[in-house]
């Protein structure tokens, strides 16, 4: 038996402020999956937002202390594929033009990981010890999928919950609209995109809609809560962590 | 609906509220998107082929001051002409006075993208030379005098009655009684009336998909043939293209032409490929008796060097646009611009200038899709994030956005006033929502304008975290 991994978990900043369940039920199944985690208090935010808006030093000086802070960690893991994804796809283009910190970036990068992915693709777990007896969906979120390889990972997770039965949504492969400051700078596009993600959800008779991204379930949730509809969303470390009986997103469970 | 990058918000929201655009852009997925799928499925190894097709257009962005020279040299050889335009206004008098020359009073068109880009027509019809549009698609838009939607449909955001409705009013010749019902019967009238055109037209133009520096030749892909019969019927042939478009050689474009309609319209090669060269030869059936290349530049060469050059590999395939979430939603028109989408988006901030098409490069969620269709692998997104970063070093950002990152930034970069804060603001919302969602801020008007935003549990997890260590 190899010594435990030390795993450095990058909490991100949505799960520290609305929804730190998410961050417990990542250690629960770091943990479950033979790991040290530890978790750095100096950690903010992977710098995305300035990055994606093009704020350049911002995005930089943010970078910096993130990799500062998780370099010494044989492995870097992120609840979310759109910080993992900044981290593993975008540090290194922060620093293309600063040699010291992009060899620090790489070096980065090249361990960081996805929490579903890494549990399964590095740590071998092939099922968890939970319960969950709901029809759910699974919303992919666009860095996931795209930035980060990840698709089978969180569907094989999902399957081994007891109980638990998934069905796909028509059109899996589209952005929900979030974007991050897109939400906000161009609400109505945000809306209309998220109002068809909802309709392929709504469709497939799903009790709740499981994602890996806070940020889309903070979206999709939000505009749910403001048409009065009832599909539950969810993280899927909650359910995978058997902490799926919390109340839901924006939900007070009275 | 205002052709003006500027009014981007505007505009797009005034195509989510027309209900007649809605159905039309829900094609995009089963006409485009299905097609292209099951081209590529069954082409067999299609990364090897993008990747192919890259490396040649990045071989042609790099030498393109050699690759225009042996162009024009080639074309000279074969009694064709260059003409070098910097901008839109010297193509314009370029075309014009080619035109002139030849006493033409009637030019047929066949889709150019390039000619929507310098504004052609309309100086055309003040100069007293009529331009008819060929492309069934452009003909249509030309009739209601709007700008194309799409690159390779202009049409695509109207349905066939908007499209009837239109003939109607145009071709009062004919018997208002007609039935017009049938896709069929709209091909046939446009086709009748055409006719009469290509036979009397003075000169033609054409874009170009590709040009071939050592053949000296112009190709174009159409699937109604109304190319062969701009280019063949009148004396006059001009093509009207970006230099960008120009590659070594027919090796390469064959390369091309297996990418190009595999990722529009997922057709192996579409109806009819014409390889354009020079005026007609001794002994030749057809063909024009003067041949002119007009070569635009109109910003694309300033592009060379920068951070945003791989935009200029694109072979106007339309993928992207096809695969757009958001051009899903507001459809091309919004964009106040002649190329919309992902490419516009990365191409107009470049071409026209980051105060300009701003907009475009930030109405984007970076989803990626863009750059996972591409066929030559432009990587959208990143240059898309380019333009928004030089906005930001330009001051040219929101001053709400770019005061609202200054202050997230300088707590992110504190660590200890950050969990303050952010255990304050966990409170807060939590105290706000009660019934577990917050429903308005005076912050945020644009996350609360569509939706609500789910309470926090309460204590922030780095405090939770350290209190149960």
């Amino acid at each position: 038996m190899s010594a435990r991994p030390r795993v450095g978990l990058f909490v991100t900043c949505l799960v520290d402020l609305v929804r730190p369940q998410i961050g417990f039920a990542a250690v629960k199944l770091l943990e479950q999956a033979g790991c040290d985690v530890e978790i750095p208090a100096v950690q903010t935010c992977c710098g995305q937002p300035a990055w994606n808006a093009g704020a350049d030093g911002h995005a930089g000086d943010i970078a910096r202390a993130v990799i500062a802070a998780f370099e010494g960690f044989d492995h870097v893991v992120a609840p979310s594929g759109s910080c993992a994804g900044m981290i593993k796809r975008h540090y290194p283009e922060v620093f293309a033009n600063d040699a010291a910190w992009l060899a620090r970036a790489r070096a980065l990068a090249q361990k960081t990981h996805e929490l579903m992915s890494f549990l399964v693709k590095v740590r071998g777990v092939t099922g968890v010890p939970a319960q969950f007896a709901q029809k759910v969906c699974y919303h992919d979120s666009c860095s996931s999928l795209r930035e980060m390889g990840v698709k089978a990972e969180p569907r094989a997770l999902l399957a081994s919950v007891g109980g638990l039965s998934i069905v796909e949504l028509a059109d899996p492969q589209t952005c929900c609209g979030f974007g991050g400051l897109f939400s906000v700078k161009y609400p109505e596009i945000s809306e209309r995109m998220a109002d068809d993600k909802i309709a392929d959800a709504g469709a497939t008779g799903a009790d709740t809609l499981i994602g890996g991204d806070l940020g889309c379930l903070l979206h999709l949730a939000g505009r749910m809560k403001r048409q009065g509809k009832t599909l539950a969303v969810r993280h899927a470390a909650e359910v995978l962590a058997d902490m799926g009986g919390e109340p839901a997103l924006g939900e007070t469970g009275q | 609906m205002n052709q003006d990058p500027r009014e981007f918000p505007q505009n797009a929201r005034a195509a989510l509220n027309d209900p007649l655009l809605r159905p039309a852009l829900g094609r995009l997925k089963t006409h485009f998107g299905a097609g292209r799928a099951a081209a590529v499925a069954r082409y067999g190894d299609f990364e090897a082929l993008r990747e192919a097709g890259r490396d040649i257009r990045d071989y042609a962005v790099t030498h393109l001051d050699e690759l225009l020279i042996a162009f024009e040299a080639s074309v000279n050889a074969r009694g064709g002409t260059v003409h070098w335009a910097r901008d839109a206004a010297e193509a314009r008098r370029l075309i014009l006075s080619i035109l002139q020359d030849a006493g033409a009073r009637t030019v047929t068109k066949g889709k150019s993208m390039v000619t929507e880009e310098i504004a052609l027509n309309p100086f055309l019809e003040a100069n007293g030379i009529v331009p008819v549009e060929t492309d069934l698609g452009e003909y249509i838009i030309q009739l209601r005098k709007e700008p194309p939607s799409h690159i390779i449909a202009p049409a695509f955001h109207l349905s066939k009655e908007q499209v009837a409705d239109t003939f109607r009013e145009a071709h009062t010749e004919l018997d208002p009684a007609r039935p017009l019902t049938e896709r069929n019967a709209l091909v046939q009238e446009a086709r009748a009336m055409l006719r009469r055109q290509f036979e009397s037209a003075d000169a033609g133009i054409t874009g170009a998909n590709f040009l071939s520096a050592a053949e000296g030749a112009a190709i174009i892909v159409t699937n109604e043939g109304n190319g062969d019969l701009t280019r063949l019927l009148p004396k006059t042939h001009i093509v009207v293209t970006g230099i960008e478009k120009v590659v070594a050689d027919m090796d390469d474009v064959a390369v091309l032409l297996r990418l190009l309609p595999r990722s529009a319209t997922g057709q192996p090669i579409s109806t009819y490929v014409s390889v354009m060269a020079g005026p007609r030869g001794c002994g030749e059936a057809d063909g024009p008796e003067d041949f002119h290349v007009v070569l635009v530049d109109n910003g694309r060469s300033k592009l060379i060097g920068t951070e945003a050059q791989d935009v200029l590999r694109c072979i106007r395939c339309s993928a992207c646009i096809n695969h757009c979430p958001v051009y899903g939603a507001i459809g091309g028109h919004a964009y106040g611009a002649t190329y919309m989408g992902p490419i516009g988006a990365a191409l107009n901030p470049g071409m026209m200038s980051v105060a300009e098409a701003g907009h475009h490069a930030n109405a984007s969620t970076f989803c990626g899709r863009c750059a996972e269709v591409c066929p030559v692998l432009i990587p959208l997104p990143k240059i898309m994030r380019h333009w928004r970063a030089v906005e930001y070093a330009g001051g040219l950002a929101p001053k709400t956005i770019v005061r609202g990152l200054g202050i997230w930034a300088f707590a992110a970069k504190r660590p200890a006033l950050y969990r303050f804060g952010a255990s304050l603001l966990a409170r807060i919302l939590k105290m706000i929502g009660r019934g577990g969602t917050v429903h308005a801020l005076p912050v945020m008007h644009g996350w609360f304008a569509v939706r609500d935003f789910p309470a926090p549990q309460g204590k922030t997890f780095q405090a939770q975290w350290r209190a149960r260590r």
